[in-house]
């Protein structure tokens, strides 16, 4: 890199795409092999719990796991900071 | 025993048609006796690219449909004495390939005695780029360094994970192999780019070979001569390395760093 471009911002995109897509390959990795009803069920949990609490579809995640030979469904939903605890 | 290899990628316009017919020509100057079968039905280009595009007399549907024999639409190329073509269909039907047919053909080249079979695969994850994949013993994924074409890749090795034969036959399923294209060396080191270690680290795959950008792939397409018989090109000479490795050589990778510039250029950046 020449003297110049210690002038120029020197934030690297590539790292930025890196770090996007080792999350969104991570997940798609993830879904892979998971029935095909987890998206339908992420969407219809979604519903139900909007009609309550307004809460951004990234908001439900919803993930099929393994642990000591049992499948566990793990359902987590973040709530905006005013619902709470109210 | 003839070694079937597919040219893929999921994401279209990386570079698989220019890949399969320098890898095919590559194989073919070692001497290996190759074809390269086109699987991009209505959308027949690897002809263009190997510069034999009137020269088609038959195609691959033609064969699969039994309009003609293996051997008549087979063509020969006109620079290295081992390596033949199967040219895609231009036809619309989109059922022309079937499993069987593919199968069939597949089974005829290896009889014919080639060793070396490249696939080169349509964008896309519909039936062509599947049965390309089908029934391939290793694949060289195609990837440039970029989030679409990363991602697409990812997708299509888990479908090569998944639905080949060999993968349902479970004997070790398809060897895999990343080839990266259109690589910049001068912006991955400006941290525009992804370099080949980031690719490598999210695909978790071996890197089999890196071209780099260079406007001698868009020169070889123009005249019909795959890159790899350009012998002033560093693309081509980034594909030998990839076609040896694909034998088995072990080799450093090439042209991944910045070229040396001298001190003006060094001082004011660009």
């Amino acid at each position: 890199m020449g003297l110049l471009a210690l002038f120029r911002k020197t934030s690297s995109t590539a790292s930025v795409a890196k770090e996007r897509l080792r999350i969104i390959v991570a997940q798609e990795r993830s879904a892979r092999g998971s029935p095909d009803y987890l998206p339908l069920l992420r969407r219809e949990l979604l519903d139900v719990i909007r009609k309550y609490v307004n809460v951004d579809p990234s908001a439900v995640q919803v993930n099929l796991g393994h642990e000591d030979g049992h499948e566990v469904l793990e359902l987590s939903v973040s709530l905006p900071e005013a619902h709470r605890g109210g | 025993m003839a070694e079937i290899i597919v040219v893929t990628s999921g994401k279209g316009g990386v570079g698989k048609t220019t890949t399969s017919a320098s890898i095919a020509c590559g194989l073919a100057q070692r001497g290996k006796r190759v074809a390269v079968v086109d699987f991009d039905i209505g959308l027949r280009n690897l002809d263009l690219i190997m510069g034999c595009e009137r020269r088609v007399v038959y195609d691959f549907v033609n064969v699969i449909q039994g309009d003609c024999g293996l051997k008549q639409a087979l063509i020969k190329d006109k620079r290295i004495d081992t390596l033949y073509v199967l040219a895609a269909s231009q036809t619309r039907d989109k059922d022309a390939l079937t499993s069987e047919g593919v199968r069939r053909v597949l089974d005829e080249l290896a009889a014919e005695g080639f060793e070396y079979i490249v696939c080169d695969s349509p964008a896309g994850i519909e039936k062509g780029a599947h049965l390309a994949m089908y029934f391939a013993d290793r694949a060289v994924v195609v990837v440039n360094p970029e989030v679409s074409s990363v991602r697409d890749s990812d997708r299509i090795l888990g479908l090569l994970a998944s639905k080949t034969q060999r993968a349902e036959q479970g004997n070790g399923g398809v060897k895999e192999h990343l080839l990266l294209t259109r690589y910049n060396p001068r912006r991955v080191a400006s941290g525009e780019m992804m370099s080949v270690d980031d690719v490598k680290e999210i695909l978790g795959l071996d890197v089999i070979g890196v071209v780099p950008e260079s406007p001698d792939v868009l020169s070889a397409s123009n005249a019909g001569a795959p890159v790899i018989l350009n012998v002033e090109s560093d693309a081509a000479r980034a594909y030998e390395d990839a076609v040896a490795r694909l034998l088995g050589e072990t080799l450093p990778l090439r042209f991944v760093e910045e070229p040396k510039r001298n001190f003006f250029a060094r001082m004011f950046g660009g």
